[in-house]
């Protein structure tokens, strides 16, 4: 009964999604005030549908109720309840139902917050986002409906995949959905834009809190995920440019550069249509990755299962929607009025670099990961490209944008003084040759690699510091001058600073791990000692234990340094009966400077087991690096000129403040 | 400069970006592509030892056998018409067993293939797509369902 009753929520938010789409914007063609009113109820009222069918979904899980097909494949009565509440996204269909859930949350946002919106565009917007709803809820209901029962029912459910059951699966995928699927409102905002045939600072003002929003929230569960199959995987590494984690950092690189370019729209009215051409690309990409995922035609850890019918139909949503905005943006584009001037040497100059070569970036990750899918479909070849090609091709264009990332912040807009920023970077130089020798002394003879990597972070975090500093006039007034500063300096200030920062923190992981790693694989039994690091692991024991819906065989390794207990590391190899599966539980020690990560293999106590130990290098900082990422998107989110809602209020405050040098003379918000 | 000189110069500034771009591109994919072979193929074509490929297939019924300290694994990858001898020295995959589909890569060293990495698909009723292509090609395919 639930489940029919989600069922029909499901096919109640698709008809008011259909009166969403269109109604509205017809309203707004005609100007007709009652229709494009339309637009708040209806939002909301898929908003509300929506949570109804992701409601009785979840509710089918938790009463496991296996009369629902999606739930007996996908579930069983024994697995814990953390489990079989996130087991809901766990599998294609429900996946695609917390998809919906986010994209008519984000229309709920505009309808519930966007009351300084002019009417006609704030129709068009939740129009545009009404038809993306029509598009994904249809592939529900015709594909992918999970409400489907199954009669008779079975007794028991067949489990959720091992690898799934893990608190990542909790966190990992909403916050990766919010990141992708955020981004249909800087596409949503782009479209309805090129139809009313104006861009103007307010609308960037209001893109750009939601392109942050979406972004902040893509970090996260990228790192998320990485993070997770880093521990869980059980191979030692964090990033293995798998197409399917290709396919999130395309939108990434894309969604940092449409972050970028909408700041130069807001506060000096240019780069216009490239703005909207990066929304359209950005989300186009999101929807890419969708469809990489969720049709079969990668192999790959993340992939649902294959069913053509399904990768049809969203490549067909994809051409559609890609195909209809970059068409509208050809009629439209050429008519956008040229925005602000600018030298080249500028703090625009910089962000347009910034978009530029991210944009080549994308491109090469764009190829790295489809250019196998067209070689496979043109002449049968079959061919896979792994992290040298990536190291080649995609390492080597990120270069020159940490480097323009210390000079950028310091350039004024409109016109900048670049023997000035170079004068002023001294430090940031001298901080990075220091960094650069220093890596040096601790690890002569290392690749020169890895050095020009550690060079670039020092310079980057140098550069950063260098430009926050002197906002605050650090060491040229008293402290407390710089003190209240600080406080004084928009929040979205602090938020740049430290996502540079964390960006410099994650080079230094990523260089590292990827140069010092080391790795020891034995064949041991208990008592006897593997070395690796200076640290010394004794295999203690090995324990059979019952899990909840397991079998484990935990190892116990001591852990000694110079003589010393540091820590037991228990790594586990689970099986799971229900799915007849292996898993591998690594155990991981982290100290600031490096993890000390250990699993195990199959054996017995006759001949041993295969025990494997790595000691990863400064790999807590690329967590760190990202987490500081996050946060200073949150603390950027946090600033009142950017509170969704409030654009306007932030007029005021905006002209008061101190920017970079001049830019205090510009005011920022000129409706 | 005026507006339509600017965006000119980012519009060259931007191809010059990709035509440096697409060379790094071109001669990394040069070094660094990897091609997959079934055993079949490899019956056919010569491999150079030192050509870093894929191959793939399922592995062969009762062919596993560990080393006596169970770090070396060596089995037989099989499209059902060929078969191929394979050398690994390290932790296989959760989901390695008799039976399933693989995909490994690695080096062939005088007809006897030394993996570097094995792959097995984390969904139990999925088969790396090379292989069911592989399958299909030898003639042998009978669905997905199988195991």
């Amino acid at each position: 009964m639930i489940a029919e009753l989600g069922h029909y929520a499901l096919a109640l938010a698709l008809c008011v999604a259909v009166v969403q789409s269109t109604l509205p914007m017809i309203g707004a063609a005609r100007n007709d005030t009652v229709l494009m009113r339309l637009a708040q109820p209806a939002a909301t009222a898929q908003f509300l549908a929506t949570v109804v069918a992701f409601g009785a979904l979840t509710y089918g899980y938790v009463t496991s109720d296996f009369s629902i097909i999606n739930v007996a494949q996908n579930s069983h009565s024994l697995k814990p309840m953390l489990y079989k509440v996130s087991g809901v996204w766990g599998n294609h269909e429900g996946s695609m139902i917390l998809w919906v859930l986010i994209l008519s949350l984000f229309g709920f946002a505009v309808a519930a917050f966007g009351n300084n919106l002019p009417p006609s565009l704030r129709a068009r917007v939740l129009s545009v986002q009404g038809l993306i709803g029509v598009g994904f809820l249809g592939f529900i209901l015709l594909t992918s409906n999970p409400f489907e029962r199954l009669d008779p029912a079975p007794l028991d459910g067949n489990d959720l995949n091992p690898l799934l059951q893990d608190p990542g699966l909790a966190f990992h995928p909403p916050m990766l959905y919010l990141g992708y699927v955020g981004f249909s409102m800087a596409f949503s905002f782009a479209v309805a834009a090129l139809i009313e045939g104006r861009v103007d600072p307010a609308w960037a003002r209001w893109v750009r809190p939601w392109t942050l929003a979406a972004w902040t929230a893509l970090t996260g569960g990228i790192t998320l995920g990485s993070w997770w199959a880093y521990y869980e995987l059980g191979w030692g590494g964090w990033w293995y440019w798998d197409p399917v984690e290709n396919a999130s950092f395309m939108p990434w690189l894309a969604g940092t550069a449409l972050l970028h370019s909408a700041i130069v729209v807001e506060k000096r009215d240019a780069l216009k249509s490239w703005t909207i051409l990066l929304a359209i690309i950005t989300f186009g990409l999101s929807l890419m990755g969708t469809f990489l995922v969720r049709s079969g035609v990668l192999t790959s850890v993340h992939t649902f299962a294959v069913d053509p019918e399904r990768g049809l139909y969203i490549l067909g949503l994809m051409s559609v929607a890609i195909g209809g905005a970059l068409i509208l943006y050809a009629i439209r584009a050429p008519s956008m009025k040229l925005g602000g001037m600018f030298q080249p040497v500028s703090r625009e100059g910089g962000l347009v670099m910034n978009n530029l070569l991210l944009s080549v970036a994308t491109a090469t990750v764009f190829i790295g990961t489809l250019y196998p899918l067209f070689l496979d479909a043109t002449t049968g070849q079959k061919v896979s490209v792994g992290p040298p090609f990536f190291n080649a091709a995609f390492v080597p264009v990120m270069m020159p944008v940490i480097l323009l990332m210390a000079v950028g912040p310091l350039l004024a807009w409109k016109r900048g003084d670049l023997p000035g920023a170079m004068a002023r970077l001294w430090t940031a130089a001298l901080f990075s040759a220091a960094v650069a020798a220093f890596v040096w002394t601790q690890h002569a003879g290392t690749a020169f690699g890895s050095i020009i990597g550690f060079a670039f972070a020092g310079w980057l975090a140098g550069g950063t510091i260098t430009e926050w500093a002197a906002r605050i006039a650090l060491f040229r007034q008293p402290l407390s001058v710089s003190l209240s500063r600080a406080v004084g300096l928009p929040r979205s200030a602090h938020g740049m600073t430290l996502a540079h920062l964390g960006l410099a923190i994650f080079i230094c992981g990523a260089v590292a791990d990827s140069y010092w790693r080391e790795e020891v694989m034995v064949n041991a039994k208990p008592g006897e000692t593997i070395s690796i690091a200076g640290y010394d692991l004794t295999l203690v024991s090995i324990q059979h234990s019952q899990g909840p819906n397991y079998q484990t065989e935990t190892a116990r390794l001591r852990v000694m340094r110079n003589g010393a207990e540091v820590t037991i590391l228990s790594p586990e190899r689970r099986f799971y009966p229900v799915q007849q599966m292996p898993t591998t539980e690594a155990a991981i020690h982290s100290t600031f400077l490096a993890d000390l990560y250990a699993a195990i293999g199959d054996g017995h106590a006759k001949a041993g087991w295969t025990v494997r130990v790595w000691h990863n290098p400064l790999v807590p900082w690329i967590w760190a690096g990202c987490m500081f990422m996050v946060v200073g998107g949150l603390i950027s989110l946090s600033d009142r000129r950017l509170r969704v809602g409030a654009p306007k209020r932030g007029q005021n405050l905006s002209s008061s403040e101190t920017k970079g040098p001049e830019s205090a003379a510009q005011p920022a918000g000129a409706d | 400069m005026t507006p339509k000189r600017r965006r000119l110069s980012i519009v060259v500034i931007g191809l010059v970006m990709l035509g440096t771009s697409a060379a790094l591109v071109l001669t990394a994919f040069g070094d660094n592509l990897v091609f997959f072979f079934s055993p079949t193929d490899l019956q056919a074509k010569t491999v150079a030892p030192e050509q870093r490929i894929r191959i793939g297939g399922l592995v062969e019924q009762g062919s596993l056998e560990k080393s006596k300290d169970g770090l070396v694994a060596n089995f037989r990858v099989t499209d059902l018409q060929n078969v191929i001898p394979v050398t690994f020295k390290g932790i296989l995959p959760d989901l390695f067993r008799e039976g399933q589909g693989i995909v490994a890569e690695g080096r062939l060293v005088k007809g006897s293939f030394i993996a570097s990495e094995v792959l097995a698909k984390h969904d139990e009723t999925y088969m790396p797509k090379e292989v069911a292509d592989a399958l299909k090609k030898s003639g042998k395919w009978k669905g997905a369902a199988q195991p």
